[in-house]
């Protein structure tokens, strides 16, 4: 395929190369409370699918139970959507994944939903890969029964009562690296140009790909205290990098100057740009990421960017089980039930 | 060689159906240890109706012995079953194998033991309690001091002494001691050799070496004790014609084999006894007859989860996504499933899960049988859920309804169940040999891209045909009428998020009227006896077989006419109802304590209730006709 002209991909102003508007990958209007994080995210995936023109009918939407699980309703409205039960998404992704080998998948789980009791099934998910883009809407914080909180929630983080939390936290994306997953990411939900790249990547990640998206919760983790307010955020917030990413049909643009800037190629030709701020970073040091993270933690900074990533493929649950191309849904009965001779063998063996 | 020609030749003249023609000269006091003088004494013998006990520990590999046992007289046209009684263990303790072969075709388990073979001394004095008065006892010579009785026939046998001569390698020869007993047990019950060498050869087919060695110490044993032994005929097998050829199979087999030809696609499971064998043997049979012929990939997909709740997970994920899932259980794991399969019920998502019925949690009991799950299953999880339920009475239905399980989840669009139980999921049966599907695989209501286009109408949740059925589009459907959003509550017909109490309220009444539809749909009762109107029995699942032979029983006995109407699927219908309402009292028979299935009619029918009564066994054995037939002797008798 010849590199098409930045003039022929250009889209138009009002629809992307599918010829669709914005406005058709959003969902039913958001019933999260008034300048909630994960509207935040909402609307940088809605983004994101626009972009990179994404098909609606081809992505299932999954979620488990929480404010963030909620908000699969609130994009893709073309698109199926399983608002699942409390913890257990990461396996009901698992089934989809396997049942039909064609869909996207988007996980949008919560801190108490994938780090309090999803916890063993999001590290299995990622153990068996299965392709999905699963973000974690990180407040620290169960919203849905007001304030209680999660598993992230930070050594010392106040809640609103003034309880403070004795345990240390959770972080997923430590344990995603350990469990092997390929794309690690971290991001804040204010922070809108980095999350739509990290996105846009995410989707085109060919296996797991987590995104653990601090978003504060206006309502019950906002208040002088919460370390997953946006004031705490934003003050201990640091990009490891810029990102930019490049869908496979357009051009890394001359903004990502070589010497400053590493690029990471995904399996579709799409490619995500580093643009290095003040480090030497490189998102495939497995233990430097780790160390990182470690680091960051005891500094309370708060890390943002790709922070491991794994070039090259590796197979997904569906290649390691070597499925036909066919979704398994809809293979037509002669590929699924064997013929007569084979039962009466099988009898025949029996008796 | 004359020391080891040990014979005991016990006699109790008291045992009627035992009867020497001279018993002075065959009586032999139990501590005297020579031979038996003159020559055997003729007893009249059982003929095809013996209960054989085998006593062993359990990791000292008697199974594929046993097996050969089984198969022996199996071949020979006799019908037969084996039943594994085996503790929660994989070394060491007591486990004992049950074979029954019946002439009549009786092959639930039978109490009384005809012949017991013992070979453990954990359990040999329980053992040799239990064996009947004038039955047969093979005993290891390393336990003959735990002989105290002389109302049997004790066969002492150096089992330690032959297996030297039979193996050289030592540490195989654990192994074919079992097939030393093999031959002596194939000689007292006149076995025919050229069987029993087809059968090890059957047993050992892909490991020629093992079949030579196995066959040569099952012909020791047998020659042994042709030599040494006074085979009294007590009971024999003799060959019998079949009309139809039959196979032998276990149910767990069954039900793999039926969603193997159901068109399963996704399975998935986390291991647990009784259920492992359902899906080990279901992961063999995709393995060797699901793979594209072109390109060799699968067709299937089967994962082992990290708990029995992800498995639910997994299923209930690609049941959404238009997959035919399937997981299997028992108990403990249903209790995992369970909220996902409420999901399952208000989400309205086909897939199917295989609870093997065992006793209750943790450790002591996981490996006996029972029916405990019954009210479980049926309305598990929260809010109103009720469930469908497939209850196979016999390997063949277990087969069948595995396939019918997944057509109906698809039909209905929401969890079945197939409750099968230990006993007749983990243990050997005899069966006509299963026949190819008659019916297409039923794919339910699901709109297609093109039906989209005809149709121009997609409400998820709307009940177009009067059924309670909704129509459903699977994820991936390109139409821009064809998304929905999936949640467990809360819907409107179109699938809208709502909280108003009437659409909720309309979603609950269509839900009941789609249960409804099913109870004309799921496998139907059959009356398996008719009955004068008087007493009739209601019962299901693996007690068939001890129900069936009761009500010979009942009738050879005490001239009793006991109906029997064996339910096969939840919910019931109709005629249930009339069977109960036209009988003076019905007994419902069943393995579990609390009167499961009983409770269960008595709320569809309150007006029945008085009518209807228990038969309860739940000590975790299987059970057997005369529990049944004792019970009913007990309630009917004359006042």
């Amino acid at each position: 395929m010849t590199e098409p002209s930045a003039q022929a991909v250009a889209p138009k102003a009002s629809t992307n190369h599918l010829g669709q508007p914005l406005a058709a990958y959003r969902g039913v209007t958001s019933t999260l409370c008034s300048g909630c994080g994960h509207d935040a995210i909402t609307n940088q995936i809605i983004k994101a699918c626009y972009e990179l023109d994404v098909e609606s009918h081809r992505v299932a939407k999954l979620s488990g139970i929480g404010c963030s699980s909620k908000t699969t309703a609130y994009f893709l409205g073309q698109s199926h959507g399983f608002n699942s039960v409390h913890g257990r998404m990461a396996a009901v992704a698992t089934g989809v994944h396997l049942a039909n080998r064609t869909l996207l998948n988007i996980g949008v789980s919560g801190d108490g939903d994938t780090a309090s009791i999803g916890l063993g099934q999001f590290l299995h998910m990622i153990r068996r890969n299965v392709r999905i883009c699963y973000l974690i809407e990180n407040n620290g914080v169960y919203g849905l029964t007001k304030g209680q909180f999660s598993a992230t929630a930070d050594k010392g983080s106040v809640q609103k009562k003034g309880t403070e939390n004795e345990m240390m936290p959770i972080d997923c994306c430590a344990l995603a690296i350990e469990m092997g997953c390929r794309f690690v990411a971290r991001s804040f939900s204010g922070d809108m140009k980095q999350l739509l790249t990290l996105i846009k990547a995410g989707l085109n990640h060919p296996g797991t790909a987590m995104i653990d998206v601090v978003s504060p919760c206006v309502t019950f983790n906002n208040h002088e205290g919460s370390t997953k307010s946006y004031k705490f955020a934003k003050e201990h917030e640091e990009q490891l990098h810029d990102i930019g990413f490049v869908p496979p049909h357009e051009q890394i643009t001359a903004e990502y100057a070589e010497g400053t800037t590493k690029t990471i190629e995904l399996p579709d030709g799409a490619k995500i740009v580093l643009k290095k701020l003040h480090r030497d970073y490189d998102p495939a040091d497995r233990n430097n990421a780790l160390k990182l993270l470690a680091d960051a933690r005891d500094q309370r900074l708060f890390l943002t960017g790709l922070i491991y990533h794994q070039d090259g493929t590796y197979p997904d649950l569906v290649e390691q089980k070597n499925l036909v191309e066919e979704p398994l849904a809809t293979l037509s009965e002669s590929k699924v039930r064997p013929p007569r001779e084979v039962l009466q063998k099988i009898m025949e063996s029996l008796k | 060689m004359l020391d080891i020609k040990r014979i005991y030749w016990i006699y109790q003249s008291i045992f009627v159906t035992f009867k020497s023609p001279n018993p002075s000269k065959s009586f032999m006091p139990q501590t005297t240890l020579t031979q038996p003088s003159g020559t055997a004494v003729q007893a009249p013998s059982r003929v095809n109706d013996i209960v054989i006990q085998i006593a062993t520990s359990n990791g000292s590999g008697s199974q594929s012995a046993n097996a050969i046992l089984l198969r022996s007289i199996f071949q020979m046209g006799v019908p037969v079953s084996g039943k594994n009684i085996f503790p929660s263990n994989i070394q060491g303790l007591p486990t004992w194998y049950t074979i029954r072969a019946n002439k009549d075709g009786w092959t639930a388990r039978r109490k009384e033991i005809d012949l017991l073979v013992a070979m453990n001394i954990e359990s040999v004095q329980d053992d040799i309690r239990e064996l009947r008065p004038g039955g047969m006892l093979v005993l290891n010579s390393e336990l003959k001091s735990f002989l105290n009785r002389n109302d049997i026939q004790a066969h002492i046998v150096p089992f330690n002494e032959l297996v030297v001569q039979a193996c050289p390698e030592v540490k195989l020869r654990k192994l074919v001691t079992n097939m030393i007993y093999v031959g002596v047990v194939g000689y007292l019950l006149s076995l025919e050799l050229e069987e029993m060498t087809q059968a090890i050869e059957k047993q050992f087919k892909s490991k020629p070496k093992a079949a030579e060695l196995n066959r040569s110490a099952a012909t020791l044993g047998y020659n042994w004790a042709s030599e040494h032994l006074v085979n009294t005929r007590t009971c024999t097998i003799e060959r019998m014609e079949r009309k139809q050829e039959k196979i032998l199979i276990d149910g767990n087999m069954a039900a793999a084999l039926g969603y193997l030809y159901g068109g399963v696609t996704v399975v998935g499971w986390y291991p647990i006894t009784p259920s492992s064998s359902v899906c080990e043997n279901l992961i063999d049979l995709l393995g060797k007859y699901r793979h594209d012929p072109q390109t060799g990939k699968a067709t299937y997909a089967v994962v082992q989860g990290e708990d029995e709740i992800a498995s639910m997970g997994f299923v209930t994920g690609a049941g959404w996504a238009g997959a035919r899932s399937m997981t299997a259980t028992s108990g403990p794991g249903i209790s995992l499933m369970a909220e996902i399969a409420g999901l399952s019920y208000f989400a309205e998502i086909p897939v199917v899960i295989t609870d093997v019925q065992r006793m209750g949690p943790s450790t002591g009991l996981p490996t006996r049988t029972c029916q405990g799950d019954i009210m479980k299953a049926y309305f598990l999880s929260h809010g109103d859920c009720k469930h469908i339920l497939l209850i196979p009475g016999s390997v063949e239905e277990a087969y069948e309804f595995a396939i019918e399980a997944l057509n109906l989840a698809e039909r209905f669009q929401t969890l079945v169940f197939l409750m099968s139980d230990l006993d007749l999921g983990m243990n050997n049966w005899m069966a006509d040999p299963f026949k190819f599907p008659s019916k297409p695989l039923d794919r339910g209501k699901v709109l297609t891209e093109k039906d989209l286009e005809r149709v121009k109408f997609f409400e998820r949740y709307r009940d177009v045909d009067g059924d309670g059925i909704p129509y459903r589009t699977l994820p991936g459907t390109k139409h821009p009428l064809a998304a929905y959003f999936t949640r467990g509550t809360g819907h409107t017909p179109a699938a809208t998020y709502s909280e108003k109490p009437e659409n909720w309220q309309d979603n609950m009444d269509r839900l009941t009227r789609k249960f409804n539809t099913a109870r004309q749909l799921v496998p139907q009762p059959i009356i398996e006896k008719a009955s004068d109107g008087d007493v009739g029995i209601l019962a299901y699942g693996s007690s068939d077989m001890a129900v069936k032979e009761s009500l010979a029983q009942l009738e050879a006995e005490a001239g009793l006419k006991v109906g029997y109407m064996r339910i096969r699927a939840l919910p019931v219908n109709g005629e249930v109802r009339n069977y109960i309402a036209s009988h003076r009292v019905t007994y419902v028979v069943e393995q579990n304590r609390d009167a499961q299935m009983a409770s269960i009619l008595r709320m569809e029918y309150p007006d029945l209730a008085p009518k209807i009564s228990s038969i309860l066994h739940y000590d975790g054995m299987p059970l057997d006709a005369r529990t049944v037939t004792q019970a009913i002797l007990q309630s009917e008798k004359p006042k």
